[in-house]
């Protein structure tokens, strides 16, 4: 049995399934985070006081971060643009940078900033502010965990359908990254809001 | 995709791909919470007739017990009907089950309920009804099965994540039931799990958050494919003014759970680390529990709760609604032997309900201090939402006009639907309206009101689409004159059950009392009501003994229904009766070449043309 | 399916938009450093986070050039999340007996 128009897109709609199954993956994930979005200024309007996140967080390294995450969302679609081009190495090489600065990014959330907190003990209990960064902070750390592994395996044993069947491929590839994208996008927001303001 | 050739039974009845046998999981696993959900509320009805006396609650598990025996036994010795085998076991498991709930200190020493046990199974059973019951039948269930067949398609866009949305909700099932043996018991702060109680509840709480979040991956999971399938694999010809309303309703629906269940969860995720990490989203500050403050930094706010709730939870009230009149539709269209009147304004009407759904969620909270400008806004949204509602069901009446109706037993429920939701949508009125919500808030009424639209609404309508499916499902007819009484009994004690919480309600009794008023002077004058709904509640339980008979009997030797013997335009049947599994669903792809009613064209010789016939002859 | 020039012209525009991000990034860290007012620091991290957010979502993630039904989802996913941030902020505000500093 074929379900129709995995690879191809259906003509009326301009569309192949997995595109559409992810940007309305995306919406869900939009009101997801619209949601504690919204928890966060309700609580900030509602609190007497709100300390200032560079008073508490480090700025340094949530720039460090941030350049990473940006950085790791540019090689994404440049390793797209690699198999639109047909060349499966230069694929390789960007993808690993993709996940690779991931990685870092979740290496140093965790080590430089979750932990010296919790050495200080800071908890999520200690306020509310601690309480949201460390929900909003945390869900999207899992986010970019889950976009690694699945960078990790496109790059690795997911690859190997590019000798079968490329176009397949390149739309996976494209479907991973627009939800990479997402995931940097959610922290171009997170950052501001969080250690800035 | 690539071919799907799969032998191993695990992989064909198991952990299938396909829609149609992921359909059925979902509907026995639906079927199953619904029977318990409402065994359930027939336990707490004796508490509510007969406070603090021991519940007889052998008779009640041996009806249960007795049910499951039998339809075991059918099964075994009906080499084929594995369906039939699985039944019975579910219900003897049912039976341990209850066994286990109405015994033990915790929650019935010697027969006797207590307060705790008692608010448990009023969470769990509003929890179990809607998130595991009425919603999973109708999407999960109906929506799996039906809606690919009705546009042409092969299968679901993704069959694999529909597998995974299937399982998610079965393991959600499984956490929410298995939160009623740890300590403390299942949740027990109501449905809807307001802060601060649900913050400091018992350890059931955080179990039903976790299933909470496993449903509500399901749900999306299940929408990102409904919506996906609909957009891509209608079949050629099948426009989007020709799509059966059925599929509109459950496209829309599946907007609703897409969009609408994320901030619940974002709202579950926070509870969660209130709960586990000791964070006080929801706790106010100075919070004083038994004797001193809670050690808590304090700071949140118990309303944030309410409002990511009912952001969920109020378009939810239409995911309960709309594939339910999608289901009417069909019916009445196909019983009457006429299109559907004013099917476009139909159309335009659910998408605005869809829309407008989203706006209307704080005239839930009208008694949480809402101040006036916003006040006025959600009570005038709210107006605005019941003028689609209104389009659609007179669409249905005046469908009815002229027609010659055929009163079978689906064509009875989808009529029994149309009153029965009209009561629950017009007793919605007084509670949009802050005025009169501010006296009848959290009383009897608003558990009338909701109930109206669910139950008699909403599960009559899902009846009716097990009758009308059934022979598609199984290439068998279930029996009419079963069909009849089940109906009929259904019908009278439904309404036993509900009409009186209108009397209670506006006399003033509060909904979640432990009592069911008894302690109250006010509600002297009504308490004589609550054996009534009790008695009513045990004989809709009878009554659906006989809906079970009919399921398996028919099942084992029903008339045998050939392809189309409702003879009816859409494409679902078209297909063969019970369509063979992992093979597509037709034998030839279909192609449409005409809208979804056309039922007694003038110029044709039959009164009905399929949707994929091309000549009117 | 793009050509191979039109690829090429796509990746030079990726690098572009990256190196704005980094920019855009350099001066909302300085911007903060700024003594401005509360509502005035908001406004501007607010703009240039969706000014950034903007230049992923359009070139990166090509909603520059997408399908209708992508735009038709992603404006009614807009039109929710304004709704769930505002309406649920104004009800909060308007309360009885509340003062809300």
């Amino acid at each position: 049995m074929q379900i129709p128009y995995t690879v191809e897109p259906r003509p009326d709609t301009g569309l192949h399934n997995a595109k559409i199954g992810i940007w309305l993956f995306l919406a869900s994930e939009v009101m997801l985070f619209g949601g504690l979005f919204s928890a966060y200024v309700l609580l900030r309007t509602g609190s007497i006081v709100w300390p200032e996140g560079s008073s508490i967080l480090s700025v340094p390294i949530g720039t460090f971060n941030t350049m990473a995450l940006i950085a790791s969302s540019v090689t994404m679609v440049l390793s797209w643009a690699a198999l639109k081009i047909n060349n499966l190495s230069k694929f390789k090489m960007y993808m690993f940078l993709t996940y690779f600065l991931g990685l870092v990014f979740l290496i140093v959330k965790v080590v430089f900033e979750y932990l010296p907190k919790f050495e200080h003990h800071l908890y999520p209990s200690e306020s509310t502010f601690l309480a949201i960064y460390f929900t909003l902070t945390g869900l999207h750390a899992l986010h970019v965990l889950g976009g690694v592994i699945v960078n990790i395996y496109f790059w690795g044993p997911g690859s190997k359908m590019w000798e079968t069947e490329p176009e397949r491929f390149t739309n996976r590839v494209e479907v991973a990254g627009l939800y990479w994208h997402f995931v940097d996008l959610v922290w171009i927001f997170l950052f501001p809001v969080l250690y800035l303001l | 995709m690539t071919e799907i050739s799969r032998e191993s039974i695990w992989t064909k009845y198991i952990f299938s791909q396909d829609h149609k046998v992921i359909g059925l999981q979902y509907a026995f696993t639906a079927l199953f919470f619904l029977l318990f959900g409402f065994a359930l509320m027939m336990i707490m009805r004796w508490q509510l007739a007969y406070p603090g006396k021991p519940i007889p609650a052998d008779g009640f598990i041996w009806v249960i017990a007795l049910l499951g025996v039998v339809i075991t036994l059918i099964g075994l010795f009906h080499s084929k009907k594995n369906l039939i085998t699985l039944s019975g076991i579910i219900f003897l498991f049912m039976t341990w089950i209850l066994i286990y709930l109405t015994s033990g200190e915790g929650r019935m020493p010697e027969g006797i309920m207590t307060p705790d046990f008692y608010n448990s199974l009023g969470a769990m059973h509003g929890t179990i009804m809607i998130f595991l019951g009425v919603v999973p039948l109708l999407v999960g269930g109906l929506g799996n099965y039906v809606l690919p067949l009705q546009i042409g398609a092969p299968d679901m866009a993704f069959p694999k994540i529909n597998m995974v949305s299937y399982w998610s909700y079965f393991l959600g099932g499984i956490t929410m039931l298995v939160s009623f043996f740890v300590p403390g018991g299942a949740a027990n702060s109501g449905w809807t799990s307001y802060p601060p109680l649900s913050d400091l509840a018992t350890t059931g709480q955080t179990v039903w958050l976790f299933g909470m979040v496993l449903l509500i991956t399901s749900s999306l999971l299940g929408s990102i494919n409904f919506i996906t399938t609909v957009i891509q694999l209608r079949a050629k010809g099948l426009t989007w003014m020709r799509l059966p309303f059925f599929v509109w309703t459950q496209f829309v629906t599946a907007f609703l759970l897409l969009l609408a269940f994320p901030p619940l969860e974002a709202a579950g995720v926070l509870q969660l680390m209130d709960r586990l990490v000791g964070t006080s989203f929801f706790l106010p500050s100075g919070l004083y529990v038994g004797t001193g403050p809670l050690p808590v930094s304090g700071g949140g706010s118990p309303l944030l709760w309410q409002h990511l709730f009912w952001f969920l939870a109020h378009p939810e009230v239409y995911v309960l609604i709309l594939p339910a009149m999608g289901i009417v539709a069909e019916i009445i269209a196909n019983n009457t032997r006429k299109p559907l009147w004013g099917y476009r304004s139909m159309v335009f009407a659910s998408i605005f309900l869809g829309i407008m759904s989203f706006i209307v969620w704080a005239h839930h909270m009208y008694l949480t201090g809402m101040g006036t400008t916003m006040t006025a806004f959600f009570q005038t949204t709210t107006m605005i939402i019941s003028i689609p509602s209104v389009i659609i069901l007179s669409a249905f009446f005046i469908s009815l006009w002229g027609g010659s109706i055929r009163f079978n037993t689906p064509m009875l429920f989808a009529l029994g639907f149309l009153p029965m939701f009209g009561i629950g949508g017009l007793t919605g009125l007084p509670l949009g309206l802050a005025s009169s919500d501010i006296y009848l808030h959290d009383t009897y009424y608003v558990i009338g009101h909701f109930h109206y639209v669910v139950a008699p609404g909403t599960i009559f309508a899902l009846f009716a689409g097990i009758y009308y499916w059934f022979p598609k499902v199984t290439g068998k007819m279930m029996d009419e004159l079963l069909g009849k009484i089940h109906f009929w009994g259904s019908m009278i004690f439904i309404n036993g059950i509900f009409l009186p919480m209108f009397i209670q309600g506006l006399a003033g009794i509060s909904r979640r009392l432990y009592d069911g008023g008894e302690s109250y002077l006010h509600a002297q004058d009504v308490l004589f009501w609550n054996e009534v709904m009790s008695y009513s509640a045990w004989g809709l339980g009878l009554m659906q003994i006989v809906f079970i008979i009919n399921f398996v009997l028919s099942l084992r030797n029903g008339k045998d229904a050939g392809s189309n013997p409702w003879k009816a335009t859409t494409l679902e049947w078209s297909a063969a009766s019970s369509p063979p599994i992992e093979h597509g669903n037709f034998d030839k792809v279909p192609e449409v070449y005409r809208a979804a009613y056309e039922y007694s064209v003038p110029e044709a010789s039959t009164d009905f043309i399929p949707q994929n016939q091309k000549e009117v002859k | 399916m793009d050509n191979i020039e039109s690829i090429q012209k796509n990746i030079r525009n990726y690098i572009m938009v990256f190196g704005a991000l980094a920019i855009l990034t350099v001066i909302t860290v300085g911007a903060s450093y700024l003594q401005v007012g509360v509502v005035s620091a908001i406004v501007i991290a607010v703009i240039i986070a969706t000014v950034k957010g903007s230049l992923v979502a359009s070139i990166f993630m090509h909603l520059l050039s997408e399908k209708k039904f992508i735009y038709i989802l992603l404006g009614v996913t807009a039109l929710l999340f304004l709704v769930l941030m505002f309406v649920t902020l104004f009800t909060v505000n308007d309360q009885v007996g509340i003062h809300v500093s």
